[in-house]
């Protein structure tokens, strides 16, 4: 069996965001960037599934730009035997064609265990794991909080508002990985050597034309400035007051 | 006439009030434009509790009823929507950014070679094409973005949109669709739901969180409490969620959920960026905190200095006062 995880290069959680002078992209250049946080979950399932199936081997594969390199080297220095570069040039806002060169790479893989984020945490969109699922025309369940592979048999648990899901299928399938699936290991120092030396194989990719675009971009409205209604107990009429009167919230 | 094909997610034959928010938001833009409001409604032995749709704006209900269909299976009804979306050849597909439409949507979307956007807090139409809002990098910034598919698919969020009865009384009846094949390679097992009638974060009007500075999970109590004198959901920071304290499915953040409730009271936490990732949409924020340098006591509208454990047990039964 073969292993493949998707993974995304996305800004730090901690970065600042300013929008670059198209008005429709950021400006990258004070941007720290990481494994999409999501995605460590997919590396580290991958890694334990490799171990307790004695799977062939775990490919890691991106699509971005030639900063991605990092992303793939932090996958490599966490265990995974094979990392592919998809190239873009253009920056995609369109998960169905991200979805569609993603798909064309997992087939040649091969793989029948394919692992993602449950959600890349720039775009926020939710979209590549089920879009996959539909192009690879195999089952894929979503936000899983739990997995336990039998054979070819996959039992799921997914995270569903207030409750779980547990779900069933079999390999090939596509998982998207949520927080509680496991604790993602820390790259051991022989992984960060080996993943220094690694070379990176990339394959330049032009995206399907996307049926959506960025129009702009735009900063949140700044909330209006906050006000302290007191302190300790003695302030807590005031606030009902407020939020009743005021706020007309309770 | 062209068509917005709604999803109308429903769970136990009840009816969501994220769809409702979806279906009164597709009622609007019909009116803009002329066109048809088709709600799509799925499950089992729900026939007789379609007709609220037609009250929140719904021209047609397509129902698609069978046993097959009583638990959400991504497969199934995906073929099923697939087939009611080629059916009235919709122009526009909606959908609420619940669990399962952001599971279902983008299915959809790739198996009619229609790319969208999911999770929108803005939506109008210009031109006759769809123009949406979207949250970017959690929140730091929002992108307007064109939809030029065919079919226009988005999903929304929830608790942004309002949920209007702009047909109250009105009565629509379900037209039983022919169902596709209903085979899945995926199974449902067991559906498990958290304790009795547990309020979800993400379905709130108000969250009452909790985070480091509560202390434990012993003194939640306190936030139970103020929750429950105001029909409000617990949420919690990651810092209470990694100590063990609540379940993961409470956490509020960028790596936990994101909710817009009219009012979020905030106890023992310090508003780190990645929290207010998941809260920044709330529409009145209140903090309490012992720290008056804490970075939510900036961004919170009304703040209080002070010790949760004395605050929140006041705030309680001040709100009991009134409420009782
Ligand atoms: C990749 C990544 C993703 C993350 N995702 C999330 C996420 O989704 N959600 C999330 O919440 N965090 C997330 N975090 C963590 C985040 O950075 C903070 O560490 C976390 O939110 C802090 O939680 P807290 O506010 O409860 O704790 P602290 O920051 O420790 O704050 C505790 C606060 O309680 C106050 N306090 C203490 N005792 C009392 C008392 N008796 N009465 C009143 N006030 C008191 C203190 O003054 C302090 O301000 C993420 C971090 C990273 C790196
Ligand atoms: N450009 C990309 N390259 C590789 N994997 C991606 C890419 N975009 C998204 N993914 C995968 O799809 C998941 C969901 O992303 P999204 O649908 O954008 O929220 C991520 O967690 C990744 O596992």
């Amino acid at each position: 069996m073969k292993i493949a995880v998707c993974l995304k290069q996305v800004p730090d959680t901690e970065a600042n965001i300013k929008i670059a002078s198209d008005q429709k992209s950021i400006d990258e250049s004070a941007i720290k960037f990481i494994v999409n946080p999501y995605d460590e979950y997919a590396i580290e399932e991958a890694l334990k599934l490799k171990e307790s199936q004695g799977a062939e081997s775990v490919i890691a594969i991106t699509l971005g730009p030639d900063r991605a390199k990092d992303a793939l080297r932090t996958a490599v220095a966490m265990g995974v035997d094979d990392v592919v570069l998809l190239k873009t040039s253009a920056n995609s806002s369109d998960a169905l064609s991200a979805a569609k060169s993603l798909a064309a790479k997992i087939k040649e893989t091969g793989a029948e265990m394919i692992l993602l984020g449950k959600e890349a945490i720039d775009d926020g969109s939710m979209q590549v794991g089920p879009m996959l699922s539909e192009l690879l025309n195999i089952p894929c369940i979503t936000v899983v909080t739990k997995l336990e592979v039998n054979g070819s048999s996959v039992k799921a648990e997914r995270e569903i508002e207030g409750g779980v899901e547990v779900l069933q299928t079999t390999m090939p399938c596509i998982i998207t990985c949520q927080k509680g699936l496991n604790e993602p290991r820390f790259p051991s120092i022989r992984g960060v050597m080996m993943a220094k030396k690694k070379q990176i194989s990339e394959e330049a990719v032009e995206l399907d034309d996307a049926k959506l675009a960025v129009s702009s971009l735009s900063y949140p409205q700044s909330r209006s400035e906050g006000k302290i209604v007191g302190e300790g107990t003695e302030a807590v009429p005031e606030l009902i007051r407020l939020l009743r009167e005021e706020a007309k919230v309770i | 006439m062209s068509t917005i094909l709604v999803f109308a997610e429903q769970q136990d034959g009840v009816f969501k009030k994220a769809g409702f928010e979806v279906v009164s938001q597709a009622r609007k833009l019909a009116d803009e434009s002329g066109a048809d409001v088709v709600a799509v409604a799925i499950g089992s032995g729900i026939e007789d509790k379609t007709g609220v749709l037609g009250e929140y704006g719904a021209d047609r209900i397509l129902l698609a009823d069978d046993e097959k269909l009583e638990n959400y299976n991504p497969e199934t009804y995906k073929n099923v929507f697939v087939a009611a979306a080629r059916d009235t050849k919709a122009e526009i597909l909606l959908f609420s950014a619940t669990t399962t439409g952001k599971d279902l949507a983008p299915r959809i979307a790739a198996a009619m070679d229609s790319s969208m956007a999911s999770d929108c807090i803005g939506i109008g139409l210009n031109d006759g094409k769809l123009n949406v809002d979207r949250p970017l990098y959690a929140g730091k910034v929002f992108a307007h973005i064109v939809i030029e598919g065919n079919p226009q698919i988005a999903s929304l969020r929830p608790n942004v949109f309002e949920a209007v009865k702009s047909r109250e009384g009105q009565n629509v009846s379900a037209e039983k669709i022919s169902l596709p094949d209903l085979a899945s390679k995926i199974s449902v097992i067991e559906v498990r739901r958290s304790g009795g009638d547990k309020l979800d974060v993400s379905e709130a009007e108000i969250i009452v969180t909790g985070g480091r500075g509560v202390r434990g999970p012993e003194h939640f109590d306190i936030i139970e409490e103020l929750a429950h004198s105001l029909d409000a959901a617990v949420g919690a920071t990651r810092a209470a969620v990694d100590a063990g304290w609540r379940p993961h499915e409470d956490q509020v953040g960028q790596t936990g959920k994101v909710v817009s409730p009219n009012l979020y009271i905030l106890c023992g936490a310090s508003g780190a960026i990645q929290h207010w990732a998941g809260m920044s949409g709330s529409k009145c924020i209140v903090a309490i905190n012992k720290d008056e340098n804490a970075p939510i006591m900036k961004k919170a509208d009304y703040s209080i200095i002070g010790d949760l454990f004395e605050v929140v047990p006041v705030m309680t039964a001040e709100v009991k006062k009134f409420r009782e």
